[in-house]
């Protein structure tokens, strides 16, 4: 029998009729082949999000071939000497274990510990991002919710992941945790008692976060993530305004291939940076905290950066105890109002903002197009505004640190800290407000009177005055009439095309200006004539 | 494949046929796009192909594939070879987790440059622009189809003729609902008040025998074991005592000097705890009544007692009245006294609860 001819080229096509045949994918392939993507720098914030996600998972998966949810007393006899003959939980055991007896364990540790810091810092900047972008405006008010809820998820996984070495930080944030479960009013330490099993700390709390932190709360994850990612995708991502955009399209890339190759590359670039900090950054030395000891503590104990802000707003409130006399009488301890009430309002606050600032506004229309934040000077302060209200928070949950190494009085940073909650964050708002006016005007002012070129020109009758290149020609009375678009207003010469290119140089140029490049459709640009200094009588030089 | 497209306007609303040997592939992958309501205005080659700024840019680009290659390597020699287990000192295995994060760092960041030199600077430019259908006609048509006919499911079930058999199905499903939930909430709820145990520590007396006051390593304390102004935790000298098993039992014991003893005890009369000194040693709480951090920076100068995680500060001489920071109650004082054998022993359990606050405290 004759051997038939192989042809290599064909095997390909055949292959692929041989799948559409059997799953019909062709064309929704095509559709996803051929979406389009609006480009721009910040819209890589949250992908950040998804990438630390993605290596979390993967070097979680590697600690959980070696961590043990247990709290048995065992006496570490591992290799890290100091520590060696002290009964410790099973657990801590098992967390120093990987630090030290499990070749790369370390790194895969810090991987994890960094690659979650990143991830909570993402989503934060992310989240600011579509804030002052106004990207939460109809249709995708359901994203920011979600997008929200992503935040304090992501809160609780830090939170159950970092309790699990049960080493003498983490299980003095434990003692705290449960404290703030006892404050809560009526139910408090029925709550307790039933998530530690019994009073703190119990023998089940550690195995109880462990399950939560690689099953339940990574499913929430992954679910939320999934939707999140799911609806950019159907609504399609918004776009800055600018030549050809309206609110009906997408400019942009289509998803193949050079959208995806520069996700690819961003994806390793994330992963890379990661690797990095996790192999020359210290994070979390578990093995200086010794295990933990209901009665050891030491000064500076923080939490990771993401649940300071509740430190903080914990250490400024003041000893306001409400008493209800029946009875044998009942109490509502302080610890209540900063650490369950604030979380709530902020929820509650943060998942509302897209439906209070449309039924103010009274705009119901879809939005597809972003906004500058100047160009809504009202949203933009109030975000400032709760930037600031976090950031006092946040530092306050540092404030002894501050107060050590600066020489300051504990009691003065609380006070401090109180009186800045107070009056920092109005102060926030009224400055960006006028900071956006300011600079709304400047655009109008150089669309109307043209960029500033820094040449000052002496008139015949002495005066002097500062000659502006025009962006356009001249109405009426000398003023050019352009509207303002919502996007960038060239303010420097050099952005212009007609001046050749911008030279590069913060302080001097670093090169000479070059010849402008050829682009299709534009004439070449004639190379910039030699400069002439321009000064008032004769030259110094 | 250097095809130029500037922005040619909508070439007719017919498909083209896409069997036509004539068209290029290009032309394919247009008319692809254009089915997906995808018009490419513009498409340009960044690098003309052949020319010296390819081959300098493809060179770059394999470079960082093989810096990845030569790193990842080196990863492995390092994770091999390199002495890794833990030694007291300086020894070359603290360098072990910096050498591999270097490596993995780098072979990572080549990969991802490359990747992103390669899209970036030596795939085609291009602008397309993709309708977001917000204004189509046919979706208001699409709207009344599809709640037509989910309204016409409605009636079909019949729930508005028939109302039984909606509350019926209401009445039933309500508790499978609570069927799911309840071996969940039973199995987790524990009451917090069995044996007492939010109001007992373990000096409680046990059979009628006074609990000692034991240092962490278990021996007990005599009154000479404490010099003035000084300070000592210690903890019941029961089984466990000194373990998290009874993590509100911790206690500072204080000897508080002459001057200060005095200020102590008159503090001690007010509030009715004018036995609770023994000469001029106290016993207080170590665990703050804020949010149940140990309270364990003592201040001698001021007899100031302060939890490190919220800044609670507490005046020992006032019967551990908290005098700033967010506590609002005082640390429970032990009463304690000598026994026959001259070690310090519990008179009692706190009389007062120990730990931070909830809601049936009294």
């Amino acid at each position: 029998m004759k051997r038939r001819k192989l042809d290599m080229a064909s095997v390909p096509g055949k292959a692929a009729v041989g799948v559409d045949d059997r799953f019909g994918v062709s064309t929704p392939l095509r559709k996803l082949l051929n979406k389009v993507f609006p480009d721009h720098w910040s819209f890589l914030l949250g992908e950040i999000a998804l990438f630390s996600f993605v290596v979390l998972l993967l070097t979680g998966v590697f600690l959980t071939f070696f961590y043990e949810p247990a709290m048995t007393e065992v006496v570490y006899n591992g290799s890290y000497a100091p520590l060696r003959g002290t009964p410790m939980s099973a657990a801590y055991a098992s967390s120093l274990d990987i630090s030290f007896d499990v070749r790369g364990g370390l790194i895969m540790r810090q991987m994890h510990h960094w690659s979650a810091l990143l991830f909570m810092a993402a989503i934060v900047v992310h989240m600011l991002r579509v804030f002052f972008t106004g990207a939460f405006r109809k249709p995708r008010e359901t994203n920011w919710i979600i997008g929200s809820l992503l935040f304090w998820v992501g809160f609780l996984a830090g939170f159950t992941g970092y309790s699990l070495p049960d080493d003498g930080l983490s299980g003095t944030g434990l003692r705290i945790a449960s404290g703030i479960m006892l404050s809560i009013p009526v139910i408090g330490s029925w709550v307790t008692s039933s998530i530690f099993g019994g009073e703190f700390p119990g023998e089940i709390i550690i195995s109880r976060f462990f399950i939560a932190h690689v099953l339940l709360i990574p499913g929430l994850l992954v679910a939320l993530i999934s939707a999140h990612l799911g609806l950019v995708f159907k609504q399609k991502h918004t776009q800055w305004p600018g030549p050809g955009r309206t609110n009906d399209n997408v400019v942009g890339e289509r998803m193949f291939p050079r959208y995806a190759l520069k996700q690819g590359g961003f994806f390793m670039v994330v992963f890379g940076v990661i690797a990095l900090m996790g192999g020359l950054f210290q994070i979390n030395p578990i093995w200086y905290f010794g295990p933990y000891e209901a009665w050891v503590v030491s000064a500076a104990s923080q939490p990771d950066w993401y649940v300071m802000f509740l430190d903080g707003s914990t250490r400024l409130m003041p000893a306001w105890e409400i008493n209800i006399p029946i009875g044998d009488g009942y109490v509502i301890p302080p610890l209540f109002w900063p650490t369950v009430v604030l979380p709530g309002v902020l929820v509650g606050l943060s998942t509302l903002y897209p439906f209070v600032e449309a039924r103010r506004l009274k705009d119901y229309r879809s939005h597809n197009l972003l906004q500058r934040p100047r160009d809504v000077p009202e949203r933009t302060a109030i975000g400032a505004m709760a930037v600031a209200f976090y950031i006092v928070l946040t530092l306050s949950g540092g404030n002894d640190v501050i107060a050590d190494k600066f020489h300051i009085s504990l009691n003065a940073m609380t006070w401090a800290g109180r009186i800045g909650l107070l009056v920092i964050p109005p102060l926030a708002y009224y400055v960006t407000y006028r900071i956006c006016l300011g600079l709304q005007q400047h655009d109008r002012e150089v669309l109307a009177h043209g960029v500033e070129t820094g040449i000052i020109r002496r008139l015949p009758d002495g005066r002097f005055e500062e000659v502006h290149q025009p962006l356009a020609a001249g109405g009426h009375d000398g003023h050019a009439e352009l509207e303002y678009a919502g996007w960038v207003v060239p303010k420097k010469m050099n952005r212009l095309g007609a001046l050749g290119p911008a030279i590069r140089g913060f302080f001097y140029p670093i090169e000479k200006p070059a010849e402008a490049p050829v682009s299709p459709g534009h004439p070449p640009v004639e190379p910039l004539p030699e400069r002439k200094e321009i000064s008032s009588g004769e030259s110094r030089r | 494949m250097s095809t130029k497209t500037e922005h040619q306007a909508h070439q007719g609303p017919e498909p083209l046929d896409v069997h036509d040997p004539r068209l290029s592939r290009f032309d394919i992958v247009r008319e692809g796009a254009r089915r997906d309501d995808i018009e490419i205005v513009h498409y340009e080659e960044q690098v003309v192909p052949g020319s010296k700024a390819e081959r300098r840019l493809t060179r770059t680009v394999a470079s960082m594939f093989l810096l990845t290659g030569l790193a990842a390597t080196a990863f492995l020699v390092v994770y091999i070879w390199w002495p890794w287990e833990y030694e007291p000192g300086s020894g070359g295995d603290k360098y072990y987790t910096p050498l591999l994060g270097l490596t993995l760092g780098v072979a990572l960041l080549g990969i991802g440059f490359g990747i992103l030199t390669w899209g970036k600077k030596l795939l085609p430019k291009e602008v397309s622009i993709q309708d977001r259908h917000e204004n189509d006609p046919n979706v208001a048509e699409s709207r009344k189809i599809t709640g037509e006919t989910m309204l016409y499911l409605a009636d079909e079930m019949g729930v508005k003729r028939r109302p039984l058999l909606g509350i019926s199905l209401l009445a039933g499903l309500a508790p499978v609902g609570a069927v799911a939930a309840a071996p969940l909430v039973g199995g987790l709820i524990s009451n917090p008040h069995k044996n007492n145990q939010m109001f007992t520590t373990g000096f409680a007396p046990a059979d009628g025998r006074k609990i000692r006051l034991v240092r962490e390593d278990g021996r007990p304390i005599r009154p000479a074991d404490i010099s003035a102004g000084g300070q000592l935790t210690v903890f019941p000298g029961i089984e466990h005592g000194v373990s998290n098993k009874h993590a509100d039992s911790p206690t500072l014991l204080i000897h508080l000097r002459e001057s200060d003893a005095q200020v102590s005890r008159e503090a001690n009369q007010r509030v009715g705890h004018g036995n609770y000194m023994w000469g001029n040693y106290a016993a207080f709480s170590k665990i703050c009544t804020h949010a149940g951090c140990p309270a364990s920076l003592y201040e001698q100068q001021t007899n100031r007692l302060l939890c490190p995680c919220h800044q609670s500060q507490f005046l020992i001489t006032d019967n551990a009245r908290p005098v700033f920071g967010p506590a609002s109650r005082r640390l429970p004082q032990l009463p304690i006294e000598v026994d026959d054998e001259g070690f310090f022993v519990a008179r009692s359990d706190y009389t007062e609860t120990v730990g931070p606050d909830f809601w049936e405290r009294p």
